[in-house]
């Protein structure tokens, strides 16, 4: 106990330090150092680690297909997120909905803008990842069907109309960051918001041809693991990174996202060894993904016993959705961007209201730390994002459709496997 | 002359290789194999995705030999490959008519 509140005043004593956005504030180069290596390990997430857990799960045929879907996603966003993105989402504030165009082109802004204590390029930088690995999760529902030319059309309208209102919303001075909304590093924003894009898409794309039938293996579990892997290690950028400081918060973010995501495959390769007697690899990389899913919107504010509690219940749920929800209901959501972002996510988001810990960041307390209030506000969150992003994304898919006559490839390009019918390459050549 | 094909349990190649070089077997060709028998496929789950593998992979052995050698061979084979549980394998004794080296065009047991 005395450690625990030894912890906790060294924590409460760092705050004073830790606001990014005070204003006044002059450029701190420790802030700065950090956020520049958070942005490239975030980076690290979308053409290494995402690509490589979703390669390897998707069959052999449609591995170059994913990753190539992976890294163009994240061309598009990193341009949009320069020329449109950036000031939809942070722009001056026009309601509460959206940003003004007055960061056109990032427009207005110099090499001594600052943003809190960094340079706002730096900061631009860091939000662009979030962008981009946002829209690259979506593609986690809708491999092996999708032709690539509406990928690329829907990739670019979707960042633009549904990413970055949401992040203006939460981030960028909008009305949910206004209602009291927690979310450290993008349970709503990125989780919840890419896990319902890639489920509406996959319901107006339709199934696999042969789902449910024929066996779909993965190509190769090693790629996901190694993916899992590299996605763990960018999201210390990605959560730790969200207090734009290098401070006593971001350190305990560093912290609770690791144990989280440690939790989360312990508890999703038990819960897997007791229903289907074998502990997979697949399932303990999973379990690592579901507990970062988890933890993100919480980083900032839960302490470590939370975190454990977060990563635990993620793993299990996560197991749950995509290995028992999923077989029952039926979609086909190839590699579970909903059952793992989706549900964690929004696992993750209600956390939050729960555990919030004032002694972390001041001001943000949760149903345990007498605000119940903080739940219902969450709820709020969740369910605003959820709708908007359904009913955006359904619309994002018809104007996409439009546009490039039809959204799924034909018959026989899906049987002969996207590699060879879209990009006349393959990804391995093994021969005994 | 014989041909004897042994579909085999793949860890069990090594020790049916020594077993069959220590009866003065000279040469062998072996190529991966898929099949089913009495040992059923196994399942696998991804995800809570079950797939049922029906072809479960063995190894072929492939050796010629002359006619009064093939019992020891089949015998040897049997010994070495042998673990008493389901899917241990086969081996099929079939004649052969001829035999030639490519190199010096030899011929019946003198290719062997």
């Amino acid at each position: 106990m005395k450690t625990k509140s030894l912890f906790i005043t060294a924590i409460v004593s760092l705050i004073p330090f830790s606001s990014a956005f005070a204003g006044e504030e002059a450029l701190n180069s420790g802030d700065t150092a950090w956020i520049i290596v958070a942005t490239a390990l975030v980076m690290v997430m979308t053409p290494a680690g995402l690509a490589l857990f979703y390669g390897g799960m998707s069959r052999y045929k449609n591995l170059l297909n994913t990753i190539a879907m992976t890294f163009i996603s994240y061309c598009i966003a990193s341009v949009i997120w320069m020329m449109w993105g950036y000031t939809f989402a942070f722009g001056t504030d026009n309601a509460g909905i959206i940003g003004g165009l007055n960061h056109l082109f990032l427009n207005g802004i110099s090499v001594n803008s600052l943003s809190g204590t960094i340079p706002t390029y730096v900061f631009v930088l860091f939000q662009m990842t979030f962008a981009c690995i946002t829209v690259a999760l979506v593609l986690g529902s809708i491999v092996d069907r999708m032709k690539f030319s509406s990928w690329i059309v829907f990739a670019a309208l979707w960042v633009t109309f549904i990413y970055c209102p949401i992040a203006h919303w939460v981030w960028g001075g909008g009305w949910m960051g206004k209602m009291g909304a927690l979310d450290f590093a993008g349970g709503t924003v990125v989780h919840i918001n890419a896990g319902v894009a890639g489920l509406v898409l996959a319901q107006v794309l339709g199934k696999r041809s042969g789902y449910g039938k024929e066996a779909m293996f993965p190509s190769s579990i090693t790629l996901t693991a190694l993916g899992a892997a590299l996605l763990w290690f960018g999201w210390f950028g990605f959560n730790a990174g969200s207090q734009l400081a290098a401070d006593g918060v971001s350190g305990s973010a560093f912290l609770v996202t690791n144990t989280s995501a440690a939790m989360g495959a312990l508890s999703w390769m038990f819960a897997e060894w007791y229903v289907n007697k074998k502990p997979t690899l697949l399932g303990i990389a999973s379990g690592v993904v579901a507990g970062l899913v988890a933890i993100t919107p919480a980083a900032g504010f839960v302490n470590l016993p939370a975190s454990l509690i977060i990563g635990l219940v993620a793993g299990i749920f996560g197991f749950y959705c995509v290995a028992i929800v999923k077989k029952k209901i039926g979609y086909d959501d190839s590699l579970d961007a909903f059952g793992v972002h989706g549900i964690c996510g929004l696992w993750g988001a209600l956390a939050t209201g729960l555990f919030a810990n004032p002694a972390i960041t001041e001001g943000a307390a949760g149903l345990f730390y007498g605000n119940p209030k903080q739940l219902w506000i969450q709820l709020v969150s969740i369910l605003a994002t959820a709708s908007f992003t359904a009913v955006g994304t359904l619309i994002v898919v018809y104007i996409t459709r439009f546009i490039t006559g039809g959204i799924r490839v034909e018959p026989e390009d899906e049987i002969n496997g996207l590699d060879s019918s879209l990009h006349g390459e393959r990804g391995f050549e093994i021969t005994f | 002359m014989k041909k004897i094909e042994a579909i085999i349990k793949p860890f069990k190649l090594d020790d049916v290789k020594e077993a069959l070089n220590e009866v003065g077997i000279q040469g062998m060709t072996i190529s991966e194999v898929k099949g089913y028998g009495r040992q059923k496929g196994h399942k696998e789950v991804y995800r809570g995705a079950e797939y049922v593998v029906d072809f479960i992979p063995k190894i072929k052995i492939e050796i010629v030999v002359e006619t009064d050698l093939a019992d020891k061979v089949v015998e040897t084979i049997k010994k070495a490959a042998y673990t008493g549980k389901i899917g241990d394998g086969k081996i099929f004794v079939l004649p052969t008519e001829e035999v030639i080296r490519v190199r010096t065009g030899e011929k019946g047991k003198d290719a062997i």
